[in-house]
């Protein structure tokens, strides 16, 4: 049985959401967060009813005082936080380089890379006193390489692999590990809204050697491998999860 | 057997290349433990193969060692064909033979670089060419590359860093060319990892120790858990990938 504590980002849809359930099918304990309150009471009640304990605290990552509020309301419940997921993320707002504005940019930015590094900030201070944790964030394919339309998002994927790098350098003496993992096209929301139609969509698909899109639950236990006891040598990586895109 | 959490690779075949000692023989064993039927080949120690099968053995597992060095191309595919001949089936290829002659470039033979592209280069070549015969969907091809295949903090290693470096883009360009078969093709990256080739003591590992963010040398099971973990049903979208079991070291 897995009894670790899992703090997990916007955890109400799409990966994150089967993140939580992966995590509550292995037994652990859990504390989602995001910003709507009713979807968050159901899905506490969804991940009880798998046996975890969990707990929703509402928290938008944007903002450090909610960011610092969460972990503490984590520790106040738990007492200590092995595993954090860094998956709160936007596709903010897709479209054309000439197109984009300081309002595009800040919407994307704000939570991909301003809510990651709050939330590396305020789990390190946690994990490193207690010398043990395990963080995962969300990187993408367009972390690494992009596409026409994608420049904000791209950008502020690249941040988070950076992010993640140097945090990882920064823990190891602690033996806190960080990796993000970096998804391809995931059949979720995002990439409905992402590639904004059916024909975009399938366009993408085509790309990919795999020829079908990923399940969530397919980054899902990439994360667990990552936040389990057989990954103790594993940090600094970036994992892919992605049909082959970046082949 | 001792592992109650779950058979992920219970009915599965799997065959791992230079499996009698170091990484390749935590892999097969680890296999085995997930439930697969292994066979693996051995260049020469015929008693350090019979061991691993007589471990595996012992613990209620399926397991035969071929003998076939990874530079004899015959031998190799015979190999596989024994496999599958076997067992009836081929699911998992871990190409984990590899060499390396470590000696400053320019005192390097062209009869040792030679060695080091048949067997990590040349042999991965046959063996997956034999085992893509045989591999339906859902089949998976693992390299064993190396984290030096894609970048360099010790001096000595040219020809085998050049050889890492191309196992990196043979997994890449394979992922894609079978990718539409179901097949996925990865490579697993190992850093420092404490073997007799490569021991965590002595003058030559000080500076690799201390090239990794966690400051120490991996174990063969830090590496055998990622390729189980790849060669399971849970890392079924990913393909093409370099994944680096480092401890930080390209970080």
């Amino acid at each position: 049985m897995n009894t670790k504590v899992v703090l997990i980002t916007g955890a109400l849809t799409g990966i994150g959401r089967a993140t939580a359930l992966a995590f509550a099918k292995e037994g652990a304990r859990l504390i989602i967060s995001g910003r709507r309150d009713e979807a968050g009471a159901k899905l506490v009640t969804e991940l009880r009813e798998l046996g975890a304990e969990a707990e929703y605290v509402r928290a938008d990552v944007r903002i450090e005082e909610e960011v610092h509020n969460l972990v503490d309301q984590t520790i106040k419940r738990f007492g200590r936080i092995d595993v954090a997921v860094n998956n709160a993320g936007t596709e903010g707002k897709p479209g054309p380089l000439i197109d984009q504005t300081v309002e595009t940019y800040a919407t994307t930015f704000d939570t991909n890379v301003l809510g990651t590094f709050l939330g590396l900030k305020h789990e390190l201070k946690l994990m490193i006193p207690q010398g043990a944790g395990s963080i995962i964030n969300i990187s993408s394919t367009l972390g690494q390489r992009t596409a026409p339309g994608a420049s904000i998002y791209a950008a502020s994927k690249h941040a988070v692999e950076g992010l993640t790098k140097t945090a990882a350098l920064e823990a190891a003496s602690a033996n806190v590990r960080v990796n993000a993992v970096a998804p391809g096209p995931i059949d979720t929301g995002m990439l409905d809204r992402f590639t904004g139609s059916a024909d975009k969509k399938a366009g993408l698909i085509a790309g990919v050697p795999l020829k079908r899109m990923g399940h969530p639950d397919e980054v899902a236990q990439t994360i667990l491998f990552l936040a389990s006891d057989k990954a103790p040598f594993i940090t600094g990586q970036i994992f892919g999860i992605d049909g082959g895109k970046m082949a | 057997m001792s592992n109650n959490n779950g058979q992920k690779l219970a009915g599965k075949v799997a065959v791992i290349t230079g499996g009698s000692r170091g990484i390749g023989a935590a892999i097969t064993k680890r296999l085995a433990a997930d439930g697969a039927t292994v066979a693996f080949t051995y260049a020469k120690d015929a008693d350090a193969a019979a061991s691993v099968v007589k471990e595996i053995e012992g613990r209620g597992g399926k397991a035969i060692a071929i003998q076939a060095d990874a530079a004899d191309a015959a031998a190799v595919k015979a190999a596989v064909e024994k496999a599958f001949g076997t067992f009836g089936r081929l699911d998992v290829l871990v190409n984990n033979a590899g060499t390396a002659i470590p000696k400053p470039f320019e005192e390097a033979t062209l009869e040792e670089m030679d060695r080091v592209i048949d067997i990590n280069i040349r042999g991965v070549f046959v063996a997956t060419q034999a085992a893509l015969k045989h591999m339906k969907s859902g089949g998976r091809i693992i390299m064993i590359g190396s984290a030096v295949g894609e970048r360099v903090a010790a001096p000595g290693l040219v020809p085998y860093a050049g050889t890492k470096g191309a196992v990196k883009m043979f997994t890449q360009a394979l992922a894609r060319e079978i990718g539409n078969r179901g097949i996925t093709v990865n490579n697993v990256q190992p850093g420092p990892i404490d073997t007799e080739l490569n021991p965590a003591s002595g003058d030559w590992a000080v500076p690799q120790k201390a090239a990794t963010a966690l400051n120490r040398y991996g174990n063969v099971e830090e590496i055998a858990a990622m390729v189980a973990f790849v060669a399971g049903p849970e890392s079924s979208y990913t393909t093409g990938a370099n994944l680096t079991v480092d401890g930080g070291m390209n970080a």
